[in-house]
């Protein structure tokens, strides 16, 4: 396997916010193309990449998601020469003060996210934590060119360049849910060498992070006899340790719920056991919160299972996570493919005629 | 004499930017100035007449005067920054810290840091928004909540005691100057452009000092040991020039790009009137911009200069700077050009006379 670093910090380094996941979408469509046979892009901007099965018969198809958008911030007005602000995706105000970020306005221009000086804030809100309505983008233009370079609704993005800490972990905004996409291209790359019996269309998806409609719409277009959804979760870290979180670098986590179907999950469980992979499972006592709620109820339906890998500080500009979980991701799910027959998963099938 | 003297004013330039931006991405929390007292030892050596490290780290500069018992100036600038100190170790790459100089725990969620001598990369992480109520995010982060994180993998070579600070890079775009630490490197790069020209009437006492942040230590025993005449203080101030949500800004403190800021008192110093006076009349002789900063809190090296000994004359002046101690300072290259051109030109005008009229 050539190694996903490179992939990885150039996924890490650039926009792509959800509803403009462009400059995403087109740094994988160049890694995917010489894995996949197909390469499309859906209505809304997902992209959709199909590995064809090896016979001409008629065979099933497995749909894995992994969304490519990510959360940031809007001006919201301009006003006194700064850029008043709104979140894309659920951003924490309290992440912002002190923070560097791109304005992609008429061109792309650097900004720090400040707070209004307590000296200058009403009793009341001098001291506290300041929510989004009273933070400010500056970037040391004057009002003038400000007004000329930017409008209301560009993106803000953060510039925050991905860190790697000797190779074993790495940090960076858009980790949440690159860190998929990258373990979904290892995939890829891990079946290069393998006849298939299904047909595979990895799909990174548009709009996770605000809607799920890219998810919903991909599926509706491809209708997977299967899907998969491959996202992040949250590790265990410092004020995070209860029973929603999981080791970081200690394995993917499986879900387990009514978003997931259980032969799925045990199979999975059965599949990272044979590889003597370690995984926690994680309890989705509703919804998944991740593309799988969207290709489940998909058409006629779709028997969805959930993977993910935990990170550290989800949806800030320094999410963390372990490279091997994302590589133990990739493979997990290579195994899992390459093992599909046409007698894999005979009672969920449904839409095949044989 | 100074009146008929040809000035060639000092400018910014390509290499008084490098030169910024290499001070200002060198890591020197107080206590631990060694990168920054390196390169400003590189820059002064061909220019000093003395240079001498002393007990607490300050770097102490001579450029002796050509004439017979001359006036003696001192300016000081300070080298350090504040950071945090690693306090605790809780295992698996994570640590509890302190802050090192004055820090609005506010500014920390979600940023890179740098760590010990080996700079090794870390973060200063927040809680996920899915895992937290509304109610917490009212809350603002505390030192005690927040923790520095250098992974698993790196866990093992942070130390109880190791020092860290932000991991912000230096950038320019336009008239702006955005680094971590220009407070005050943005002085330390001043001195060393005026250690560089020449005024031979004058016995001139440059010291970099240590310490700043956390009390003004060094700043305390170079002015001991110099035993000036009097003093310059070059330091950066905050720049509170927003609009605010209702009624008129009264508190802006300073003004970006409205030039030096002179002052007049702040919480440490009463400047010497004469002084200010003096650097008033100099501006405006030589058409250079400048302002007074605001009479309030706050305080620079002067704060200790002043009372040093018997007294020494001392008055302190600011490159304005916006978001002062936070990962990003803002600052404009023209605020630093005139306060540059304004210490030039007192240096050229300035002699004993000047203590010598009222207060």
């Amino acid at each position: 396997m050539t190694d996903i670093k490179p992939f990885l910090q150039s996924l890490l380094s650039i926009p792509g916010l959800s509803g403009y996941e462009e400059p995403a979408c087109k740094v994988i469509e160049q890694q995917w193309k010489p894995l996949v046979d197909e390469l499309s892009v859906s209505r809304l901007g997902s992209l959709h990449g199909l590995r064809k099965a090896a016979g001409s018969e008629a065979c099933p198809t497995l749909m894995i998601a992994a969304h490519m958008d990510a959360i940031g911030l809007m001006v919201k007005q301009i006003k006194n020469g700064y850029l008043h602000i709104t979140q894309v995706g659920g951003v924490d105000p309290r992440v912002l003060p002190g923070q560097a970020v791109t304005v992609h306005g008429r061109k792309d221009i650097a900004g720090i996210i400040q707070m209004i000086p307590d000296r200058l804030l009403p009793a009341s809100k001098a001291g506290k934590a300041l929510e989004h309505a009273r933070l400010f983008v500056d970037t040391g233009l004057d009002e003038k060119e400000l007004a000329k370079q930017v409008r209301i609704g560009d993106l803000i993005s953060f510039s925050q360049a991905p860190i790697l800490f000797d190779d074993e972990y790495i940090a960076g905004h858009s980790l949440d849910n690159r860190a998929s996409v990258a373990a979904l291209t290892i995939c890829l790359e891990e079946l290069r060498n393998y006849n298939l019996k299904w047909n595979l269309w990895s799909v990174a998806t548009v709009q996770e992070e605000t809607t799920l409609y890219g998810a919903s719409t991909s599926a509706f277009q491809l209708m997977p006899q299967l899907g998969i959804a491959v996202d992040v979760t949250f590790a265990k870290g410092p004020g995070s340790n209860d029973h929603q979180t999981f080791p970081l670098g200690k394995g993917p986590t499986l879900g387990i719920g009514p978003n997931i179907h259980p032969a799925l999950h045990a199979h999975f469980i059965k599949l990272a056991q044979e590889m003597d992979m370690p995984y926690a499972i994680e309890p989705m006592p509703a919804s998944s919160g991740t593309d799988a709620i969207s290709m489940q109820i998909s058409s006629s339906g779709v028997p969805t299972f959930v993977v993910s890998i935990p990170i550290r500080y989800m949806h800030t500009p320094v999410e963390l996570a372990s490279l091997t979980d994302i590589k133990r991701v990739g493979r997990l799910l290579a195994r899992f493919v390459s093992q599909l027959d046409n007698d894999s998963f005979k009672d969920l099938l449904s839409g095949i005629s044989s | 004499m100074s009146t008929l003297k040809k000035i060639s004013p000092p400018r910014i330039g390509k290499s008084q930017l490098d030169l910024l931006e290499k001070l200002s991405n060198a890591v020197s929390v107080s206590g631990a100035e060694d990168e920054v007292r390196q390169i400003v030892l590189e820059q002064v050596k061909p220019y000093a007449d003395e240079v001498k490290q002393d007990a607490l780290g300050n770097l102490l500069v001579k450029r002796h005067a050509q004439a017979t018992n001359p006036l003696r100036v001192l300016l000081a600038a300070h080298m350090d920054e504040v950071g945090f100190m690693i306090v605790d170790d809780e295992g698996e790459g994570v640590f509890p810290f302190s802050p090192v100089g004055g820090i609005d725990p506010r500014q920390l969620a979600a940023k890179p840091v740098l760590v010990g001598k080996e700079r090794l990369p870390g973060v200063i992480g927040a809680k996920p928004i899915h895992l937290s109520s509304p109610d917490e995010r009212h809350n603002n982060y505390t030192f005690s909540s927040l923790r520095i994180d250098v992974s698993p993998a790196n866990g093992k070579k942070v130390k109880v005691g190791d020092l860290a600070t932000y991991a912000t890079r230096f950038s320019r775009q336009g008239s702006s100057l955005f680094g971590k630490a220009l407070d005050d490197r943005l002085g330390v790069a001043t001195l060393i452009e005026l250690l560089k020209r020449d005024h031979p009437d004058l016995e001139l006492l440059f010291a970099f000092t240590v310490q700043e942040e956390v009390g003004l230590r060094g700043a305390q025993v170079a002015a001991y040991e110099f035993k000036p005449d009097l003093a310059l203080v070059v330091d950066s101030t905050p720049a509170f020039d927003f609009v605010p949500e209702t009624g008129e800004n009264t508190q802006y403190n300073c003004r970006l790009g409205a030039g030096p800021a002179i002052y007049i008192a702040d919480a440490g110093t009463l400047s010497d009137p004469r002084l200010i006076r003096f650097l008033a009349a100099t501006a405006e002789k030589h058409a250079i911009p400048f302002q007074f900063r605001q009479p309030g809190g706050g305080g620079t090296d002067a704060g200790a200069i002043h009372k040093t000994g018997a007294g020494i004359p001392t008055v302190s002046i600011s490159i304005p700077g916006r978001y002062a101690h936070t990962p990003i300072l803002h600052a404009r290259v023209k605020d630093w050009e005139n306060t540059l051109l304004l210490l030039e030109a007192a240096l050229n005008d300035i002699n004993r006379g000047i203590l010598s009229v009222d207060r």
